[in-house]
């Protein structure tokens, strides 16, 4: 437990340090939401395709008002929606307006806000994420330091390798083998959706446990997808780690093989890997969100895939910079907690 | 130059087996790299024998029967729309090639242009792009090509602006890795006398460095053509894709859209799953492989 031990006499030259250390994070953490907002505003506005032209053309077509009229509700849209001004104008606007997550109408939903849009769906999405993602933290890890840890029954090392052949696997495609395999031809979990049709949401364990069920394909094919990757970091952090000195003066001093293990070796090994959690975070949301919209879950992913079919534009511009920021946001978080966990980081 | 002549006359006197022998000895030990080899070649010579004895023209809509399960006739089965499998395999195999092959290219080219600048001159250049590569990273690529590819006129998506999108965001992995590996070069003895004996900026770049950084910079090709391939299929999924060609992807979002599993269609999304299982599952191999090749301190620890 000697990593515990915390330096009581912080003195000042140490404050500062920190100080400027979380400053310049915040700095970045702007400069990425910006960088990711003016991207979004601009793209679009770079092709020549008119959204509110093409949902009200499609509305013209199925009957109500002739193009006149059409040419009429598009241009007072368009004041309305400030897309008249000039675009310096526009652009500084839109930047205030993602401060305050205001991201615009839906134009498939008019009359709720994207805002409320991402509001209603983000607890399914962060349900989902959180229980994969950390599951296959923990299994990955575990997985990769057993598997690079010398003194493991040769059985348990070798558990890993169906794992490591994962890797190529993306979880969309795990997604689909298992809706096949497991839903389709053994019939053991649902093929999709939220609940069971019919079902009405409610508190009782029936429904609670109908829930569950088809969370799990959805929750297997991302932690099958993205285990292999722990894996193969952790057993090469193991494989570093092996041969430090303080393992071998561990050794030495006749410590059990599971007090190394646990103390030693893997709460060394994990630090790295913790970094490489923030790393991630992007990877594991996108394939989250294509997996949602496979398997029909009412979150974020299935809400992108709605309003790429429909051509709803603020909602897609909405959700991915949400996401971005979200993702951007958790990244710094993680940074920040990464010098409590080390206190050599924290020292130097 | 002087300095290298010495070399090869060393080398000379140890007796050295044939190039060939070497290369596959080498694969021997290497096996992650032998086996992502030997699919990608067997990926290579489906497609080429396909596109030569199939014909193409039964991966477009409502040219064969619809919805026919796999039997000799059609040895993958026909969709929906009335798809020959098998050829929309073919096709869409050699899409995807296309696609890696010109958006991996091109960011290597990118990456490997900017992390030389970068390193190789140092100074404010190498802040801007340094600063640039970084703010972009924790973006998550993928969602920015989902908005690039969604604002383009449906009509506007074909193979070529896939790869073109794709590309786009996909050149901060390999500058960045380039630029580490100049920088580490530069400072090397060899490079400081070619200095001094006053071989000029473009000769120390491409006689002293670019050699030697060739295993990484084909490491960095791999990689880049995985994820190429990645995100075109990505964005296919999700229906951005240029919808009437047999991409992969495509194909699969084509399934989703009709319930294929639901309706016990399985062999509709199975197949360009497993065809894209074999082609990330083989590229990985290979860019771990050549990892193994170009970073000697990986080799001793396996």
């Amino acid at each position: 437990m000697q990593a515990r031990t915390i330096p009581t006499g912080k003195n000042h030259q140490e404050c500062s340090v920190t100080l400027r250390f979380i400053i310049r994070r915040l700095v970045f953490l702007v400069l990425v939401i910006w960088a990711a907002s003016t991207i979004v505003f601009f793209i679009p506005r770079l092709s020549n395709r008119n959204a509110l032209r093409e949902r009200f053309g499609e509305l013209a077509r199925t009957g109500g008002f002739s193009p006149a009229d059409l040419e009429k509700i598009i241009a007072s849209m368009q004041q309305q929606f400030g897309l008249d001004r000039p675009l310096l104008e526009q652009y500084w606007q839109y930047l205030h307006n993602v401060v305050r997550f205001d991201f615009g109408y839906s134009l498939y939903r008019y009359p709720s806000t994207v805002s409320d849009l991402i509001a209603q769906s983000l607890p399914w999405t962060i349900g989902l994420l959180l229980v994969s993602t950390i599951l296959s933290f923990i299994i990955g890890n575990l997985l990769g330091g057993i598997s690079a840890w010398p003194r493991a029954p040769r059985w348990m090392r070798s558990i890993a390798t169906p794992f490591v052949l994962l890797t190529g696997v993306p979880p969309v495609i795990m997604a689909i083998l298992l809706l096949f395999f497991i839903g389709f031809k053994l019939k053991w979990l649902p093929l999709g959706g939220a609940y069971s049709v019919g079902q009405v949401p409610n508190l009782s364990w029936g429904f609670a446990l109908d829930l569950l069920r088809h969370q799990i394909l959805p929750a297997l094919s991302l932690i099958l997808g993205s285990v292999g990757g722990w894996v193969l970091s952790m057993r090469g952090m193991g494989i570093t780690i092996q041969g430090e000195d303080y393992v071998n003066f561990a050794e030495h001093k006749g410590l059990t093989a599971g007090r190394i293990f646990r103390d030693y070796y893997m709460r060394n090994a994990l630090l790295p890997q913790v970094t490489g959690f923030a790393l991630a975070l992007g990877t594991v949301v996108t394939s989250a969100i294509i997996v949602e919209g496979l398997f029909g879950l009412p979150g974020i992913g299935t809400m992108l895939n709605l309003a790429i079919r429909a051509n709803d534009f603020p909602t897609i511009y909405g959700i991915v910079l949400f996401i971005t920021i979200a993702v951007a946001v958790l990244m710094t978080i993680v940074e920040f907690l990464y010098p409590l966990l080390d206190p050599r980081v924290r020292q130097s | 130059m002087s300095t290298i002549a010495l070399a090869p006359s060393v080398q000379a006197s140890i007796e050295r087996p044939g190039k060939l022998v070497l290369v596959l000895r080498y694969l021997r030990r290497n096996k992650g790299l032998a086996v992502g080899l030997l699919i990608l070649f067997g990926l290579v010579a489906f497609t080429v024998i396909g596109l030569l004895t199939v014909n193409t023209k039964n991966a477009y809509p409502l040219s064969v029967a619809l919805k026919k399960p796999p039997s000799w006739k059609y040895p993958f089965g026909t969709d929906f729309f009335g798809r020959d499998l098998l050829a929309a395999m073919v096709v869409g195999m050699w899409q995807t090639a296309f696609i890696g092959v010109l958006a991996g290219g091109l960011g290597t080219f990118i990456g490997v242009v900017l992390g030389f600048t970068s390193a190789y001159f140092g100074g404010w250049i190498d802040g801007t792009i340094r600063t640039v590569c970084q703010v972009l990273a924790p973006i998550p690529v993928l969602l920015i090509q989902v908005v690039i590819a969604g604002s383009l006129d449906k009509r506007d998506v074909t193979i070529v602006t896939m790869a073109l999108i794709v590309v786009l965001l996909a050149w901060m992995g390999p500058t960045l890795v380039i630029r580490a590996q100049v920088l580490t070069m530069k400072e090397r003895q060899f490079v400081a006398v070619a200095k001094l004996s006053g071989v000029g900026d473009l000769g120390i770049i491409f006689k002293e460095i670019l050699p030697c950084l060739l295993p990484f910079i084909a490491a960095a090709f791999v990689a880049q053509v995985f994820v190429a391939v990645f995100a075109a299929f990505y964005l296919a999924v999700l229906g951005l894709g240029p919808l009437r060609e047999p991409l992969l992807g495509n194909i699969i979002w084509a399934a989703q859209s009709q319930g294929a599993i639901f309706n016990g269609w399985w062999w509709w999304p199975i197949i360009p799953s497993i065809a894209m299982i074999l082609i990330l599952g083989s590229l990985a191999l290979i860019n771990m492989g050549l990892d193994e090749l170009a970073n000697p301190r990986v080799r001793r620890t396996e």
